[in-house]
């Protein structure tokens, strides 16, 4: 017996927390927001997402076998399949499949793997994939269908989605913000975008899930959204003719989903909750601006994958505060 | 409630041996005495092979000033003095003594009578608590009348008295809260005596609401005792923590001395070491220690002589379980694996936790995914996952600089890493390192 004893050091237990908790528990805190793209999309929005996570997992599998040659098969933690899904999250859903393809392949061969796979990446890869179908194909990537065509997928009919609208306000057209949706349907999702940011109210739901879970913790997606409240409240206050009220731009486009389920990625976040702070309201501040003054009508993403560059740099600034470092009063 | 104030993790708390009574353990057939039962200086064995020693007799004296002396704590004639074994795995110089009946020394007050009245003087009482070999036994083993005596212009403001026990499975000092209350109370009234201060607080987790309740009861007849229920979370029982907690002061980084913020802590298992060397003149030769695990029959809490070896305490517990994988001396967060169950029972000892073999493995590591957990639940505010990175790289100057020599070992990264990282380990090879670095650094100034 004696000589069959484990010997290691302390601690001893452990609290169980996992990575593929983790992961799984946001996959769970996205199923609302996935509800709420299939009713309103109807065989778009399933055929987009599948595809997405389907494509996702497969290229992680397949560079990790063949050109990594590592033996350890990482596709069952679920980061994989988180970015997936957020990737369709970020796309329009009539989308042909070979865009999707290769928003996959950006995602996780180039954003990912590249670097190491998990935990090694300095962008979030699922807004790397994005920002370049964005970039590489513009009018597929820019032309939202409108809610309700159950069973049309890329023939559906497009539609000038909040975000454009607030654009045009911006540069002008006084009536532009009059035919903004009600902002109770924002809220719920009733209007055109992406696949997965429409409804705040699911997002939220996700949000709260997160937060009980402790998969996150509160400091980013508050201080985008408060950072955004109050830029826009200020601009609105000024001139509520050119620029939209504060909750339109809190429910429309990007935003809840970037706050949420985007800039909390852990990999490319700051470590320390001073460091958190600093980076949404720095992720906030850079949406408003290119929201407003940009020309782009979204900068959600844009601001996400700038402050990730900044990440490091949050990081080797902002320490947390050491014990006793506060001498006695 | 109170609890301090940075980071902190909730392991399960499976104290399976909380309604067990302290009983009596049986005395061994051989006893070994390890010459290094404490931090600083070994002692130096004053008995030879073929001596023959009662229960209380003084078998190695104080190496200087940070040691402490061992006493005996049967009677029997010496064996050997020789290597043994210790719980950290490396072997040390020990005292070997053959038990021979239950002879002890006459000076030793055994009788259960409380004794109440103390007219000794501070440095009378902090000379025989040095004497009669009393270091902190909640798992540091720290020499007590070091603690006791403050650095000059240091003065000491308050007495904390630490009965968090945080350690999951652990119920040694809960049972000795419960059963030897007023011995404790009168040991704290000692201890004021000794460090000259007019307030003690006793800071008790509020999952031993009945030691709570007890204790507040029965210190209401003592002047300037203070119950404090403190949050449960772990590592509450570290010093600084603990410090943090009642009185909402933070000690600096070392080489600053709880002192140095006005207070002084004392573990309970202390105090009660304490309250029998001053007023019974009974010697540090017996402590209480739990024995525990969830495939043990019968997890218990044995007063036990020290220097039993840890195979008999388990056989009193109902044997050794099939399943054993680890057995650890002291808790699961901070507690040591031992290599083999010979290990005699020292002064620190306050558990023997035996965990299954499916319990005992580590998960495989995966990569960092900087989730920040580590950061958050740091005590000390540090960095854990950039400590444990450059030490890996080697990079001893910035760990240095991002405070290494802070951590406590308390584990809490770890416990909470979802990548399973070894990141105490890490850490600790840093720590060595790094210490080794100012050693060198400050002798050549």
């Amino acid at each position: 017996m004696a000589n069959k004893l484990i010997v290691s050091l302390s601690p001893h237990v452990h609290g169980g927390d996992s990575v593929q908790k983790n992961m799984y528990g946001v996959l769970i805190a996205l199923i609302p927001a996935l509800l709420v793209s299939f009713y309103m999309f109807g065989v778009g929005a399933v055929i987009v997402t599948f595809t997405s996570v389907a494509a996702c997992v497969f290229f992680e599998w397949a560079i990790t076998k063949f050109i990594l040659k590592r033996e350890q098969i990482t596709i069952l933690d679920g980061s994989a399949a988180v970015t997936g899904i957020l990737l369709a999250f970020n796309l329009p859903s009539n989308i042909p499949l070979w865009i999707i393809i290769i928003g996959a392949l950006v995602a996780i061969g180039v954003a990912k793997m590249t670097f190491g796979g998990l935990g090694c990446n300095p962008f979030n890869p699922a807004l790397a994939g994005r920002i370049f179908l964005l970039v590489s194909f513009p009018v597929q990537m820019t032309s939202w269908p409108n809610i309700g065509q159950l069973s049309s997928y890329t023939d559906a009919e497009t539609g000038a989605t909040p975000l454009a609208l607030m654009k045009q306000a911006v540069h002008g057209d006084i009536e532009a913000l009059g035919q903004l949706p009600d902002i109770f349907d924002l809220f719920l999702g009733n209007n055109p975008g992406c696949i997965g940011e429409i409804s705040a109210l699911a997002l939220l739901l996700g949000l709260v899930y997160m937060l009980w879970r402790k998969i996150i913790s509160w400091h980013i997606p508050v201080s985008i959204l408060v950072t955004v409240f109050v830029l826009t409240g200020l601009m609105y206050w000024v001139n509520p003719v050119a620029y939209a009220s504060p909750f339109v731009h809190l429910f429309t486009g990007g935003l809840m989903l970037g706050a949420i389920f985007m800039a909390t990625d852990y990999v490319t976040s700051p470590m320390t909750h001073k460091g958190m702070i600093i980076y949404g309201i720095a992720i906030g501040f850079l949406t408003v601006v290119i929201r407003v003054f940009g020309s782009y009508p979204e900068g959600m993403s844009f601001a996400i994958f700038i402050m990730n560059a900044f990440t490091p740099l949050i990081n080797t600034f902002c320490k947390p505060k050491r014990f006793g470092e506060v001498v006695r009063k | 409630m109170k609890t301090f104030r940075i980071g902190g993790v909730h392991p399960e708390g499976n104290k399976l041996s909380a309604r067990k009574a302290i009983c009596k353990a049986a005395l061994p057939e051989q006893a070994v005495f390890l010459l290094l039962q404490h931090i600083g200086i070994q002692a130096i064995p004053i008995v030879k092979k073929g001596d023959m020693v009662k229960v209380g007799t003084k078998i190695a004296e104080s190496g200087g000033f940070v040691s402490a002396p061992v006493f005996s704590s049967v009677s029997g004639k010496v064996n050997k003095i020789d290597n043994a074994i210790d719980a950290s795995g490396y072997r040390k110089l020990a005292i070997f003594i053959d038990v021979e009946g239950d002879e002890w020394e006459k000076t030793i007050d055994r009788t259960p009578d409380l004794v109440k009245e103390c007219c000794l003087t501070s440095e009378e009482i902090i000379e025989k608590i040095k004497d009669a070999g009393v270091v902190g036994m909640g798992g540091a083993c720290f020499p007590t009348h070091v603690k006791l005596t403050p650095p000059p212009m240091c003065k000491a403001e308050c007495l904390i008295v630490n009965g968090v026990e945080c350690e999951p499975y652990l119920t040694a000092d809960y049972r000795l809260m419960l059963e030897k209350t007023d011995e404790i109370l009168v040991g704290v009234a000692i201890l004021m005596k000794a460090v000259k201060v007019n307030k003690a607080y006793i800071g008790i987790e509020n999952n031993k609401l009945d030691a709570i309740r007890l204790m507040k009861e029965k210190a209401s007849a003592y002047f300037g005792i203070e119950i404090v229920p403190l949050r449960v979370k772990y590592p509450q029982g570290g010093e600084k923590q603990l410090i943090d907690a009642i009185i909402h002061r933070r000690v600096p980084a070392p080489p600053a001395l709880p002192v140095h913020v006005g207070a002084i802590v004392q573990n309970v298992g202390t105090v009660f070491a304490v309250y029998e060397a001053v007023q019974k003149n009974k010697p540090l030769f017996e402590r209480v220690v739990t024995v525990t695990g969830k495939s043990l029959t019968r997890p218990s809490n044995f007063l036990t002589r020290i220097g039993t070896p840890m195979s008999q305490l388990i056989n009193a517990a109902g044997g050794l379980p099939e399943d054993t994988g680890k057995i650890i001396g002291g808790g699961p967060m901070m507690g040591k694996a031992l290599a083999t169950v010979e290990v005699p029972v020292c002064k620190g000892t306050s558990g023997v936790l035996l965990m299954s073999e499916k319990d005992s493995r580590r998960m495989i590591p995966q990569p960092c995914i900087r989730c920040a957990k580590c950061v958050d639940v740091c005590p000390m505010g540090l960095e854990p996952y950039l400590l444990a990175t450059y030490s890996a790289h080697g990079d001893w100057e910035r760990v240095e600089h991002e405070m290494i020599m802070s951590c406590i070992e308390c584990g809490s990264c770890q416990f909470t890493c979802p990548s399973f990282r070894p990141i105490l380990d890490y850490i600790r090879l840093g720590k060595g390192k790094v210490g080794g670095i100012i050693r060198i650094r400050n002798e050549k100034k």
